[in-house]
């Protein structure tokens, strides 16, 4: 019997009757496959075999999951909310849209040295970036640099896809709405002088590598960026045109790693994403030292209309990504219930076996 | 075309809907063209099978449209060759022998001289013997050979109709006669021309118009159980479905109007800017979250369903144990979409001859002159063919039930050994084989197996044939040859003459199709001719079918004339014996060894062959098979019919030579009068006689008043009184036959021919008439003696019935054979036990009128007792009477008042035997089994006559034994042999059930499942209708990646190894109640599915929360996690693990990762919305996507694990019990049945139980209670546990509440726990049912599952039922199921017996 049979094969192979007429015998073929003696492995679930089982999942689990929750636990991170839907925060000025350039300032302490690269997100909650139409809303080829996707975007950006008659440049919702603050960082490096250090901030290597290069290509054409966009216009709610996003060639226009992250819309309403990156310096220094910060934030991102939360988080992070204690959680929980389990069914086959050994003689 | 035959299928019409619905943009989901695809598939997968059925019905229906007959054309002036198709009304048909009749056609001309033509219906009645027809009256003198063209009557008859046993006309002469057609004239299509050499006919009815097509009703479409239960299911997932989604439009509305009013950033307004209101909105969703959630009708369900039983019917085709090898030919399954019914089969209807039965008659025992010849040496013989198997000792026992028989008991118990075991033992002796071989390829002459043949004669039977024929041989000159034999003597010798004479067999030599030619050897040929030249006239005297009154006149005259010519004639056949004096030696020698040596088989056998040899192997061809049997037995005594024409029978002895019988009449076989006579003319004593051989029953009332015309009775009984006691002996042999003889006088003779002329001519009444003269002329007979022959069973059908029985299946019997033959043959397969009561129904006596009041009355009356009896709380458990119920009054039963009432009573019984019921009647019952008691029927038959009942059962099963194809076509199953059925049923039904029962509730869980993530996350995305998982996973999951192990599993799983299956057919029982698939079983797969669901979404949703992941990144590790989930889930179900299993989960697991990594590195501008490019490739570098899907399933799992761990230690079903002990004791099966083997039952034992039992039925309650009792001896002595125990087996009646210890020690806990709880759930229940089952621990020394299920059964106790399932079985308790069962309900006892037996039961627990 061929080694690669399967069921396809049989559907195939298996019409029920044989041509009529043959001289052969029709005796079948006594073969373990056709007389489904294929030799098997019968496992009965009965407590005495799954109690091992039970066992060895708390056993593996625990270690794992106490191994996640100190990793987790190790992770540095600091989380604050900017809304300002308080009357208290700084940023409740900005509430109001009469302000249009409104920049508000939060003061945060680190009480200890985050370590290692710290990357820097901003938060938004209650946001449905996943919301079914929201995610539809965009053309992945003008995002890629097709030309004529560029002039003629696609259906699904709708209502998006054109304003006063021209395309929109990166169309659709998602760029529509792309998150527009700007957050920058400081250090009070000491009481004394009270000149803030700016915290130096990478925009570039936030994006997947694929995503800033295969996935997303700035239009064909001349030197100028303004030139191989032209025809087309901004989003509606943009302030700037797409290839004013940034000075940087190499970070404007649709390859624009913040407009890539942002179109990598977020899973669940809560979500954070990669904002900056804070480089370690070297090995002798933290990269933010403690003490006092203050954040600076050009506020434009309106959220407070539907309920939603800004934050800015400022994370180490460990092997295994961002700070989560859940896992680590789950993996101890999952182990002793199934070693608690492992428990119950021993006790039990320890009754039952004295009578199965009974029950076996008579059978 | 195909595709709108598939629109049919609503579920196909869903399907495609949602594909349309997609289309629209403004709900679509999917990339329009991408969620087309699965339906597409599916479409085309069915579309592939519809064609390939389709193809090969259009083959088959070709084949025989174009089969060629010789039809006359007027054009051409002769025969031509055409097809079968153009064959039109009107056409005269040439046929030839063997030709199968292609429509209905008069027969005009017949190349047999007396225009007879002889059919085989086995097609078409399923009755193999041969049938003649006649040549249309006024066609049958013509000389010359038939033209056409000629032809130019004209001809009138009936419309079209499906009465195959009916045909009226008549036909219109050109000259103005008129002569009736019969259904005698007519040929039925789809018979076999047999024995003539040519037919010449006209079409009468053609294609569909012919009676067999008529009588053809379409095949059904069928649907299993399964899938109908399957059907509702998923309209409760239509429903869920529909539920679903409402509950996300409601709440995306709601959201939406939340959302709206404050200028969310994400909302969408729009295409043309203006917002959606949140009604249309939410319109929307619902839309599209069917889509989205389509998933929940599994759209794969049927397709994998289809492709299961395509595999599950290829493996039963394969099965080898179902592989016969006499008639090569493995079972077939026609019907490629119930296999799963046969798991759950309630009700066995089964056809008795030709499918309980060989159809094959056996010459068994024979009483001459009130002297038994009982033939041991014959049963001996049959018994040697095998060596006893252990297992047949087993039945021995219980089969040998009424000893009253004395000596025929013993001969019984061999005999059914050897029923069950001949024809295996045909294969292990060599010359045995190739006779049998032979008389296969030789199919076509019926009834000339070995076993037929071969007939050892009685050794003192022999002795007085050869001494007779010694005799008769000196003195055969003298005056009055008859006269020198001793009464007995003679007897014995017109015993023989008749059996030999009084048939109509026909001899053929197997090389020529018609005897006729085999029989020219020289001395027969001057005889012939001598005495034809003598009695010129004599040819008129012979046939019924002559029918001018003035030649037969004028031979009656002539009567006197040839009477002279005698002794010529005698001196003829004395030269004629000397011509054969070299034989004599060579028969008397045969004779010598006979006699002296029965030991050395082998020189016998030798012998026989040899003998054969020299009668030129000559082969009979009779209209029954018990006429050939008849015949095969006196060749056996060497009283050999050598030669029949129509008008004289040769017959061969040793010393006399050939004796030439005249022939003058033959009164035919019918119903009514149950006898055929025949009139001849013995050439030695020149007297005429007549030869009446009949069932015993009828031919009794013949009798002449003891020793009035015969000689006094050589002993001081009568003869007639000591054959019939012999005969009431032999009532259990199916048939038995008396032969009469009755010397007339010329006189009467000529004044009875006279009348019987008058009525042979008479046009109007012909047939009333000769049948008075046919009563006229059997009267005052004198018996001569009894033969008793017997239908052999199939082997294993005892067997199989008892298995059936232990599984739970109602067997009943549906023969078209009259009643006693029919309960002899169920007593013989054990469907009938000598200790049960039989309710006889027979309305025949008070039916005068045909009024429906009168059949009411008088089967209410019948009933009226037997239901109130049935249901009186007195029985709350009967043991299951047994109905038989007769043709007549079956109509009655089927009428529409009484059914219900009829099976109420049915139902209550264990066995229902329905005799002389017609096809139609058949079918009626199993329509009323299945639409009033809801119970899943199968059907099994042979002959045409079952086609209808095989067709409107919900599994039909053909035999496709010798008889014609007819019944194999019209069923989806077709065995070779009655036994198969058992493994059939019991294995491959279960397994099919148990497969698709599982698969089906794994497709349901599994759907729910992955849709439960999809619903969960609408919780967190607005109930937008958006899916997290890529629409490629969406789409394809159920159709790639999940399905292949599911398939194998659904293939190839078995719950119990066939080997336990077999060894405990109660296992059969789970499929019965359905318990693998019950709508409680549904929900809680549903209910597990959705906590799964939960499970799995939570885990990574907790895991993720707050992160920057994407919502496909997201949806990729949960697509992942739902794979390993349902594997995981599978290999929990699954119960056997063959490499395919492994490889099949590895290679899904393979193809999700390989396909998720090429899709997502393919394209990276493609697919939107997901766009997921390098999505999987991102997420094998993320250690969080391992721990999830390391987390979730076993989280997701655990629960369903422990609870199925628990409940297998703590309340294992009996299926679970089955699988373990196959796993625990392969060894100790083995070696418990070679213990038995080896060990032979005690025989004292046997013979006192059966001493025991004579006293059973006819006793009073406690009597029959004690005669049901001692039942279990035998059982427990003959059951291989037993024999392990022996404390059970010394266990009898008395003893039966004395504490057993070992038998109690051994209990298994879960048969003491409901024991416990019993007394006391239901103290005030009556006190019968505890004590019967505290009665049962001691003797059954175990509580069986059987026990209460039959308990429950009845009763109906709910309490009872939820105990049964809960209970053990135990195997010791297997033997004796249901007769436990009764056994326990058995009539009260004292009361004070039964406290104290309450005592003991309960100390014990």
């Amino acid at each position: 019997m061929a080694m690669n049979y399967n069921a396809k094969d049989e559907v195939d192979g298996g019409p029920p009757c044989p041509p009529g007429g043959t001289a052969k015998t029709r005796r079948p073929d006594n073969t373990a496959f056709k007389q489904q003696r294929l030799p098997a492995w019968q496992p009965i679930l009965t407590a005495g075999t799954v109690l091992p089982t039970f066992f060895i999942i708390g056993l593996i689990f625990i270690p794992i999951g106490i191994g996640i929750f100190v990793t987790s636990n190790n992770i540095r991170e600091i989380e604050i909310d900017y809304t300002g839907t308080e009357p208290s925060s700084p940023c409740n000025k900005c509430l109001s849209p009469d302000v249009t350039p409104c920049i508000c300032t939060i003061n945060f302490t680190l009480e200890k040295s985050f370590e290692g690269n710290v990357f820097m997100y901003y938060g938004l909650s209650n946001f449905y970036q996943n919301h079914r139409r929201y995610v539809k809303s965009r053309d992945d080829s003008q995002l890629n640099g097709d030309p004529s996707a560029l002039l003629n975007p696609s259906k699904e950006c709708e209502p998006y896809r054109r304003n006063e008659d021209k395309p929109i440049a990166p169309c659709g919702a998602i760029a529509n709405s792309m998150f527009n603050d700007t957050l920058e960082l400081f250090l009070i490096s000491n009481e004394s002088d009270p000149t803030p250090v700016p915290i130096p901030l990478k925009k570039k290597g936030i994006a997947w590598w694929t995503d800033k290069n295969v996935k997303f290509r700035n239009p064909p054409g001349g030197e100028n960026l303004e030139e191989r966009f032209k025809g087309t216009t901004k989003p509606v709610n943009w302030l700037k045109p797409v290839y004013m996003l940034d000075s940087d060639i190499d970070n404007s226009g649709f390859v624009n790693e913040d407009f890539i992250v942002w179109m990598r819309t977020a899973a669940l309403p809560t979500f954070r994403k990669l904002y900056r990156l804070i480089e370690r310096k070297n090995d002798l220094h933290p990269t933010l030292p403690a003490g006092r910060y203050y954040l600076n934030i050009t506020y434009n991102y309106p959220v407070h209309s539907f309920d939603g939360r800004k934050r800015m988080i400022l994370s180490t992070i460990s092997w295994m990504g961002g700070k989560n204690p859940f896992l680590g959680i789950a993996y101890i929980a999952i182990g002793s219930i199934s070693f608690l389990l492992g428990v119950v069914l021993l006790v039990i086959n320890h009754k039952y076996r004295n009578n199965s050994n009974t029950a076996d003689i008579t059978i | 075309k195909n595709l709108f035959e598939q629109f049919h299928r609503l579920a196909n019409v869903y399907f495609v809907f949602i594909a349309l619905l997609n289309f629209v943009p403004a709900v679509n989901a999917f990339q329009p063209g991408l969620a087309l695809a699965p339906v597409l598939f599916i479409l085309a997968v069915t579309a592939f099978k519809d064609l390939w059925e389709d193809y090969s019905r259009h083959r088959s229906d070709h084949e025989i449209n174009h089969l060629g007959c010789l039809v006359f054309s007027r054009e051409e002036k002769k025969y031509v060759n055409r097809f079968w198709k153009e064959i039109r009304v009107g056409d005269f048909v040439q046929l030839r022998c063997n030709e199968i009749i292609p429509a209905d056609i008069l027969l005009l001309s017949s190349s047999d001289p007396d225009g007879l033509c002889h059919i085989e219906t086995a097609n078409l009645d399923g009755e193999t013997n041969l049938k003649r027809r006649q040549v249309v009256r006024g066609f049958s003198e013509l000389v010359s050979e038939f033209n056409p063209l000629t032809f130019t009557s004209v001809i009138e008859c009936e419309k079209p109709n499906n009465n195959l046993s009916r045909f009226h006309g008549c036909i219109i002469h050109d000259n103005g006669k008129k002569a009736a057609l019969y259904k005698e004239n007519l040929l039925l299509r789809g018979c076999t021309i047999r024995n003539t050499e040519a037919v010449v006919g006209i079409v009468i009815y053609a294609g569909h118009e012919t009676k067999a097509l008529l009588n053809n009703s379409g095949p059904r479409y069928k649907r299993s159980q399964l899938e109908r239960q399957m059907n509702c299911d998923v309209l409760w997932c239509v429903l869920l479905l529909i539920c679903m989604s409402l509950f996300s439009a409601v709440g995306h509305g709601l959201w939406i109007q939340r959302h709206q009013e404050k200028k969310a950033l994400f909302d969408v307004p729009e295409s043309d800017g203006s917002a959606l209101s949140p009604v249309t909105a939410a319109v929307y969703s619902f839309l599209t979250m069917i889509i989205v959630l389509q998933v929940l009708i599994p759209i794969s369900l049927y397709v994998s369903i289809e492709i299961v039983k395509v595999c599950q019917v290829y493996f039963i085709n394969q099965d080898i144990e179902l592989y016969d090898e006499e008639t090569d030919s493995q079972l077939q399954c026609r019907a490629l979409n119930i296999t799963e019914d046969l798991g759950q089969i309630q009700y066995i209807f089964s056809d008795k001859t030709g499918t309980l039965t060989e159809n094959k008659m056996v010459f068994r025992r024979c009483t001459v002159s009130g002297i038994e010849y009982s033939h041991d040496a014959n049963a001996q013989r049959l018994a040697r063919y095998q060596e006893a198997d252990s297992e047949e000792e087993e039945v021995v026992p219980r089969g040998n039930t009424v000893s009253q028989r004395g000596s025929i008991g013993s001969h019984q118990s061999i005999r059914i050994m050897s029923r069950s075991q001949s024809t295996r033992s045909h294969r292990r002796t060599g010359s045995r084989a190739e006779a049998r071989r032979a008389s296969i390829l030789s199919k076509h002459t019926a009834f000339s197996s070995p076993m037929e043949k071969d007939i050892t004669p009685d050794p003192k039977l022999f002795e007085k044939v050869s001494e007779c024929d010694r005799c008769l041989a000196i003195s055969r000159h003298q005056e009055h040859p008859l006269a020198h034999l001793s009464p007995e003597l003679s007897d014995v010798f017109d015993f023989f003459i008749a059996l030999t004479v009084c048939n109509t067999v026909v001899v053929t030599a197997p090389d020529q199709p018609r005897q006729k030619a085999s029989c020219l050897k020289s001395p027969v040929k001057t005889i012939e001719d001598f005495l034809r030249r003598f009695t010129p006239s004599r040819l008129t005297s012979g046939c019924s079918s002559i029918g001018s009154l003035a030649t037969n006149k004028s031979n009656h005259k002539s009567n006197p004339n040839f009477l002279p010519n005698l002794p010529n004639d005698s001196t003829l056949l004395g030269l004629e014996e000397k011509l054969d004096q070299s034989e004599p030696t060579i028969a008397s020698n045969g004779f010598g060894t006979q006699s002296e040596c029965w030991a050395p088989e082998q020189a016998r056998e030798q012998k026989q062959v040899s003998e054969v040899e020299q009668e030129r192997e000559l082969r009979y061809e009779a209209e029954s098979p018990d006429e050939a049997a008849l015949v095969y037995a006196a060749r056996a005594y060497n009283c050999a019919l050598v030669d029949r024409l129509h008008d004289q029978v040769s017959v061969e002895l040793p010393h006399l030579g050939r004796l030439t019988f005249e022939l003058l009449h033959t009164l035919g076989f019918d119903s009514i009068r149950k006898r055929m006579s025949v009139v001849i003319r013995h050439p030695l004593t020149d007297e005429i006689n007549v030869y009446t051989k009949g069932a015993d029953s009828v031919v009794m009332d013949l009798l002449l008043p003891c020793s009035s015309g015969t000689p006094s009775p050589p002993h001081g009984h009568s003869p007639i009184r000591r054959t019939l006691l012999h005969l009431q002996g032999a009532a259990l042999d199916p048939h038995s036959t008396a032969c009469l003889v009755q010397v007339l006088s010329k006189e009467e003779y000529a004044c009875w021919l006279q009348s019987h002329l008058e009525a042979e001519s008479s046009v109007d009444n012909r047939e009333e008439l000769l049948f008075q003269s046919a009563l006229r002329l059997e009267t005052n007979l004198h018996l001569l003696g009894a033969t008793g022959i017997e239908d052999r069973l199939q082997e294993g059908v005892p067997e199989t019935i008892t298995k059936l029985r232990q599984a739970g299946l109602q067997i009943w019997v549906l023969s078209g054979d009259k009643q006693e033959t029919a309960i002899n043959v169920a007593y013989a397969c054990k469907l009938l036990d000598h200790g049960e009561e039989i309710i006889t129904l027979n309305a025949e006596s008070q039916v005068g009128g045909f009024g429906s009041s009168a059949p009411q009355e008088v089967t209410s009356q019948d009933w009226e007792p037997w239901s109130s009896w049935c249901l009186s709380p007195e029985r709350v458990n009967p043991p299951g009477p047994c109905l038989v119920i007769d043709g007549r009054s079956l109509a009655y039963a089927l009428e529409k008042n009484l059914e219900d009432r009829f099976l109420i009573l049915a139902k209550q019984c264990r066995s229902v035997l329905c005799c002389r019921s017609t096809p139609l009647q058949k079918s009626m019952v199993v329509k009323l089994v299945r639409s009033k008691l809801k119970a899943m029927t199968l059907a099994i038959g042979d002959g045409a006559n079952d086609v209808s009942m095989i067709q409107v059962a919900d599994v039909g099963v053909g035999i496709s034994g010798q008889e014609g194809m007819q019944a194999v076509m019209a069923s989806d199953f077709a065995v070779p042999r009655f036994r198969y059925l058992e493994r059939l049923l019991i294995v491959h039904g279960h397994w099919c059930y148990s497969r698709l029962a599982n698969m089906v509730l794994y497709f349901f869980y599994k759907n729910t499942m992955f849709v439960g993530l999809l619903f969960w996350f609408q919780f967190y995305c607005g109930f937008s209708a958006s899916a997290m998982i890529d629409q490629w996973y969406l789409i394809f999951f159920n159709l790639l990646f999940s399905s292949l192990p599911q398939l194998v599993t659904g293939v190839l799983d078995k719950d119990v190894p066939a080997r336990v299956l077999l060894s405990e057919p109660q296992l059969y029982r789970s499929g019965q109640n359905m318990e693998e698939y019950r709508p409680c079983t549904f929900w809680l797969n549903m209910a597990d599915a959705a906590f799964q669901s939960l499970v799995c979404f939570f885990i990574p949703y907790l895991a993720y929360y707050d992160s920057e992941v994407d919502m496909f990144t997201w949806g990729t590790p949960i697509t992942a996690i739902a794979l390993f989930t349902f594997l995981l889930h599978l290999g929990i179900e699954t119960k056997t693990w063959t490499w395919l299993n492994w490889i099949t989960c590895g290679f899904s697991i393979l193809l999700f990762f390989s396909v998720a990594l090429v899709y997502n590195a393919s394209c990276a501008t493609c697919y939107p919305p997901s766009n997921p490019y390098w999505t999987m490739q991102t997420l094998l570098g993320d250690p969080l996507f391992y721990l999830t899907c390391l987390i979730a399933p076993v989280a997701a799992l655990l629960p369903r694990l422990f609870f199925k761990a628990l409940q297998g230690s703590l309340f294992p079903t009996p299926l679970q019990l089955g699988r373990q002990s196959a796993k625990k004791t392969p060894k100790k099966l083995s070696t418990s049945k070679g213990n038995l083997a080896q060990e032979p039952l005690p025989r004292d034992q046997r013979t006192e139980d059966s001493e025991e039992r004579t006293i059973g039925p006819s006793e009073s309650l406690s009597g029959d209670f004690a005669s049901q009792a001692s039942w279990h001896t035998p059982q427990l002595a003959c059951s291989p546990e037993a024999s392990g125990e022996p404390s059970a087996v010394d266990m009898s009646v008395p003893v039966r509440e004395d504490p057993l210890p070992e038998g109690l020690s051994a209990q298994t806990p879960e048969s003491s726990t409901p024991g416990q709880d019993m007394p006391a759930d239901c103290p005030g229940d009556s006190k019968r049912k505890p004590s019967s089952t505290g009665r049962a621990a001691p003797l059954s020394s175990l509580f069986n599952l059987p026990n209460f299920s039959s308990l429950n059964w009845i009763s109906s106790l709910s309490l009872v039922s939820g105990l049964g399932s809960v209970l053990q079985f135990s195997r010791s308790g297997l033997q004796m199921d249901k007769r436990d069962g009764e056994f326990l309900s058995r009539p009260p006892q004292p009361d004070q017996d039964l406290h104290d037996l309450r005592g003991h039961a309960t100390d014990y627990f």
